[in-house]
């Protein structure tokens, strides 16, 4: 194990920041701490650092305790959301800092910077200064900058959070290839789930301070824990008193059995997809079941507004009773087929 | 003086805000340019204009000859050594006043910092006073004490410099504080992640970030130590040849008779306004580099 947490806990005044975690993280592994805002993972992630303390519980680093170790000795690259770039040095320089702090010759200094620049595809921007950089570029110049002490751990807190859409995107896939080729151990903190789905190996879900589901990205999909990793990890509607989401319900125009009967309420086409909102025939009072299809198959089913239809969870689709709200949505489906 | 506090927030946010310049050809525009120019000239431009016709009223000689008086010679050499020790002792607290202001949150937090701008509200004269109350080898409590240790403080440099750098701690400190605001802890904590100790952190990353702010907060210290007049007259006692200051013998010989002594306060004055501007101009045609990539 590269980290091992054991009952970290951690207060600001009266908030319960994190309570009583306990965490391995794997060597080579890439780490996604998910969920929402203030749920406590950015403080785990700057414990794991050092720069922040916990009140209870231990952090080990590779094997030794690190727990009372200030940052600086904890040999740990991190990456900041808002990059934290030495805005009065050069970019080549910003790399080179940790190295520089290590006394290290000054040969081997531009070598290293060299090599990690050309591997964040900075190299012709050595010279600049990181106001000269665009969001993008000086995310990646932080990240090259954190890969120069060659760090047992690589943390990177909500990396992609200041940029752009698109460059989110490019860059989310650029740190996927990149960790394939560098091999360190890597923690990131995101609140995006699609952006935990696509690059980690592995995620853990916080939510107020405790850790909710740890898991590989399919196993969280396909096998949710609670209410709310399910509903976290991507869109869910309640049918008959569970959990679905809405990709996973089939639609036909005749009734079947086990299937409840509705009617469209609206659709709406957003890009290759068509978004059904079903009132059910026998709780016409509960919210209505959203229902998500491709345009081809909404299109080849004539589904339009109005149109009486027939829907039922796919199988194999996961499901999750719904606890707290007990009798939304819930009706019997359908016995026997009507005439 | 007073105006250059609130203008630094603008300039250290180099790429955040543009100033947006109005084009509009309305009238207004002039009459509000005029009055502006007109105003800086009735106070500021022409009296100081004066000052330097005044001082060579009776050409160059009366001049170079106040300059060479022991006396006068004495007062610069004091006045410069009064506001070095002044404006290093402020340099230094206004550093770890203002991180301390800025990084920490403690209670009196917000008393602390309203309390360092009461030397900007309050008299100089009212500072002497008070430092006379606590310091008097006669009458003060701290005083009595410590001139029984063979310190003297009152009517001695070191009172003359506690009087300056209290005038003028404010100045160094309202320079840093918005500028260490902006820059935020990330690159200190950065740097600590990559390894740097504490003070390899402030040298390396926080004091080229607040440089321009400090050296700015500096001069302007210096301008203010060596013009001070109101708590040094108290605190010095104003003996000439030793604790007169430059302004102390401005105020003496001005009130003396003689067009000799009246030059020699109108060069004193001069020279005093003379070293205040260039130390500004020096400082403001060095600071654009900061707004350069």
């Amino acid at each position: 194990m590269s980290i091992k947490i054991s009952g970290v806990g951690k207060q600001f005044g009266d908030f319960v920041a994190l309570s009583d975690i306990d965490l391995d993280i794997a060597s080579g592994q890439l780490t996604a701490l998910l969920g929402p805002s203030g749920g406590g993972k950015s403080t785990l992630l700057r414990i794991i650092a050092g720069l922040e303390l916990s009140d209870t519980g231990t952090v080990e680093i590779e094997g030794t305790d690190a727990t009372d170790l200030p940052a600086q000795k904890r040999n740990v690259g991190f990456v900041f959301q808002h990059y934290a770039a030495f805005r009065h040095m050069s970019v080549a320089a910003n790399v080179g800092f940790g190295l520089k702090i290590r006394k290290r010759p000054r040969k081997e200094i531009a070598a290293k910077v060299d090599e990690l620049l050309a591997l964040v595809h900075l190299a012709q921007f050595a010279d600049r200064l990181p106001s000269q950089l665009s969001g993008g570029q000086r995310q990646r110049m932080a990240l090259a900058r954190a890969l120069a002490i060659e760090p047992k751990v690589l943390l990177l807190d909500e990396p992609f959070g200041a940029l752009d859409a698109k460059v989110r995107k490019e860059l989310r896939a650029w740190l996927r290839r990149l960790h394939d080729e560098v091999h360190v151990t890597t923690v990131f903190v995101t609140h995006d789930q699609e952006e935990a789905l696509e690059v980690a190996d592995q995620i853990v879900v916080i939510n107020d301070g405790r850790i909710e589901q740890i898991g590989s990205p399919d196993e969280l999909y396909d096998t949710p824990a609670s209410e709310f990793v399910m509903s976290f990890l991507g869109p869910v509607t309640v049918l008959d008193g569970r959990l679905v989401r809405p990709h996973d319900i089939e639609v036909v125009a005749v009734p079947f059995p086990d299937s409840y009967a509705g009617r469209i309420v609206r659709s709406s086409r957003v890009g290759f997809e068509v978004r059904l909102e079903v009132a059910l025939a026998e709780a016409a009072d509960a919210p209505p079941v959203l229902i998500t299809l491709t345009r081809a198959e909404a299109t080849a089913k004539r589904l339009e507004d109005g149109t009486p239809i027939w829907i039922k969870p796919v199988e194999g689709a996961s499901q999750i009773a719904v606890r707290s709200a007990d009798s939304i949505g819930e009706v019997d489906p359908v016995s026997e087929l009507a005439g | 003086m007073s105006d250059a506090l609130a203008r630094p927030v603008a300039q250290t946010t180099p790429s955040r805000g543009k100033v947006v310049t109005v084009r509009s050809r309305s009238p207004f525009r002039w009459v509000l340019r005029v009055a502006v120019i007109a105003y800086l000239f009735f106070l500021v431009i022409w009296p100081v204009a004066l000052v330097a016709k005044a001082t060579f009223s009776k050409g160059l000689a009366p001049v170079l000859d106040a300059l060479q008086q022991p006396d006068v010679v004495f007062a610069f050499k004091l006045t410069l050594s009064v506001a070095f020790w002044a404006v290093l002792i402020n340099t230094a607290f206004g550093i770890v006043i203002s991180l301390l202001l800025v990084r920490y949150t403690f209670p009196g937090r917000r008393a602390l910092s309203a309390m360092i701008d009461v030397p900007l509200s309050v008299s100089p004269i009212v500072v002497g006073l008070a430092l006379l109350l606590v310091y008097s080898g006669r009458t003060g409590w701290m005083g009595q004490a410590l001139e029984s240790a063979g310190l003297q403080i009152i009517y001695a440099p070191p009172g003359m410099i506690m009087a300056t750098a209290f005038v003028s701690l404010p100045l160094v400190i309202r320079e840093l504080v918005p500028v260490l605001t902006e820059i935020g802890t990330d690159q200190e904590q950065a740097a600590r992640s990559l390894g740097a100790s504490p003070l390899q952190s402030f040298l390396r990353i926080t004091l080229p970030a607040i440089k321009w702010a400090l050296l700015y907060g500096v001069v302007l210290s210096l301008a203010r130590s060596l013009g001070e007049f109101g708590a040094v007259k108290i605190v010095s006692g104003g003996v000439a040849m030793r604790t007169q200051t430059a302004t102390l013998l401005v105020e003496e010989r001005y009130q003396q008779f003689g067009v000799e002594n009246t030059i020699t306060a109108y060069t004193a004055a001069f020279i005093l306004a003379l070293i205040a501007v260039l130390a500004l101009v020096v400082v403001t045609s060095l600071r654009p580099k900061e707004n350069q990539p």
